[in-house]
């Protein structure tokens, strides 16, 4: 029995430890990819957390104009598939934008990285908006209230009220939107980003084995998946107000 | 900016990228969309009923799809179904999909476990009196699941049931990775055809807009309107 699952493992432990074409092992590659993944989807979030919260915010002020644009750019990006939004970034802006600015880009080395990022923050940051504009909205009047009876400014109402008790009921929706982005960024191998998934359909390619690489990606993000829900959890437990209960 | 705009290259080939291409996404889409949707509460109720062992498994698979990324589960479907198949039909060779029939399956397997959660916080956001008034009544379970508190399950869901339906329909195009002909890959094939990447990919993104956004705000219809805040 243990023979037989030694052997199994061998064969998969020789295929990873083939050079590549690269020179690089396969594994090594794998890794490499792995690090691209979590890089991406650490900086697309923090891109779309910060961009995404001012939008959100600025959809629940009652200010025409600043709605106006900001529903506009929540309703278009949200409207058009990623993979469509990636090509757009990666083909297309580049052409649209002024000639020296263009070709700058098409040259820099990490062109794809880049537009990678730029698309796919904008494409969580709509997501993240939506979750700031229901949670914001989702606190009771009474609150918004009291701080106005209080004699808070609006400001104050959002730095003090609504934002700190907005943020605690979106935790579990936040939670869902960094593994829904961080899952997004196996799309990005499509505009030549060489991220996890990039690296597993090369590896595909050149040794002719599917499954050994696809099983290899699957462990990988099931156990990611596994450390960001129990990091919530934690998180969730840190941050809540003994009294309220933010999941309501 | 628009000035080298050729619109000739999109008016020339529009019956290809409607009939072929949208054909294809639209099927995909409602096929898929519908049979995911059965699937989907069948788990939901097999899994809410608590049979030992198979509502455990139902979970796992469920909270697995739900966590791997859709491009790594069509390359996962993409080799394993037509393998799969030739087992249960015992063909000697492995068989060729047609590539409607296998992204429909790839994306019914998929779809199914979001469904299933989605039908499962419906079924729980409905009283338990409901049920247990049912069986007052002298329905059996399966009628109570059926009759009682699907249908009023089903209504209070059936908004987050159609914003998941449009989100199948853009992730349809991610079957551009094993180079099955939607909407968006027809394009892509014309634009790269005629170098008019510029002129297409703008087209295709305005069509998938136009599409995506008017059936979103049919389903506005259905929600409840939000407060204002500042009123």
């Amino acid at each position: 029995m243990f023979e037989w699952l030694g052997g199994v493992l061998d064969a998969w432990l020789n295929i990873f430890l083939q050079p590549s074409p690269w020179g690089t092992v396969y594994l090594g590659l794998l890794f490499q990819g792995l690090a691209i993944t979590f890089f991406v989807a650490l900086v697309t979030w923090a891109i779309a957390f910060v961009l995404g919260s001012l939008i959100g915010i600025a959809r629940t002020l009652p200010y025409k104009p600043l709605r106006f644009v900001t529903t506009a750019y929540v309703e278009i990006f949200r409207s058009v598939p990623l993979l469509v939004q990636l090509f757009l970034w990666f083909f297309v802006v580049p052409e649209l934008l002024p000639q020296a600015w263009g070709t700058w880009i098409k040259n820099l080395e990490s062109g794809s990285m880049l537009t990678a990022i730029i698309g796919l923050g904008c494409f969580t940051s709509v997501r993240i908006a939506e979750q700031v504009r229901a949670a914001i909205l989702s606190i009771s009047l009474g609150m918004k209230n009291a701080s106005t009876a209080l004699g808070m400014t609006r400001a104050q109402t959002y730095r003090y009220i609504l934002l700190p008790m907005g943020y605690r009921i979106m935790l579990p929706p936040l939670t869902s939107e960094f593994l829904n982005n961080l899952k997004n960024t196996s799309t990005i191998f499509t505009i030549g980003v060489m991220d996890l998934m990039g690296r597993t359909s090369e590896m595909m390619e050149f040794t002719f084995k599917a499954y050994e690489p696809l099983f290899f990606a699957t462990f990988c993000y099931l156990i990611i998946n596994l450390l960001v829900v129990c990091a919530a959890r934690f998180l969730e437990g840190m941050a809540a107000i003994p009294g309220f209960n933010a999941a309501r | 900016m628009f000035e080298n705009f050729d619109f000739a290259v999109i008016s020339a080939n529009l019956g290809r990228f409607f009939l072929e291409g949208m054909g294809f996404t639209l099927r995909l889409t409602f096929f898929a969309g519908l049979a995911g949707f059965l699937l989907g509460t069948s788990l939901t109720l097999v899994r809410m009923a608590s049979v030992p062992f198979v509502s455990r498994a139902i979970a796992v698979y469920i909270n697995f799809i739900r966590s791997m990324p859709l491009v790594l589960l069509i390359f996962w479907f993409n080799f394993l179904l037509p393998g799969i198949w030739q087992e249960i039909i015992g063909s000697p060779y492995p068989i060729t999909f047609n590539p409607l029939v296998l992204a429909f399956w790839t994306f019914t397997l998929f779809e199914a476990a979001y469904f299933a959660e989605i039908m499962r916080a419906g079924i729980l956001s409905i009283p338990q009196g409901q049920a247990a008034a049912g069986r007052a009544l002298g329905l059996t379970g399966l009628q109570v699941s059926l009759f009682v508190v699907l249908p009023q399950a089903f209504k209070n869901v059936l908004p987050v049931l159609l914003t998941q339906l449009i989100a199948l329909f853009q992730d349809t195009t991610l079957v551009y990775i094993i180079g099955l002909k939607d909407f968006f890959r027809v394009i892509h094939i014309a634009a790269v055809r005629d170098g008019r990447q510029v002129e297409l990919f703008i087209f295709a993104a305005v069509v998938y807009c136009i599409i995506s956004y008017c059936s979103s705000l049919a389903v506005k219809k259905l929600q409840k309107p939000q407060q204002e805040l500042w009123a």
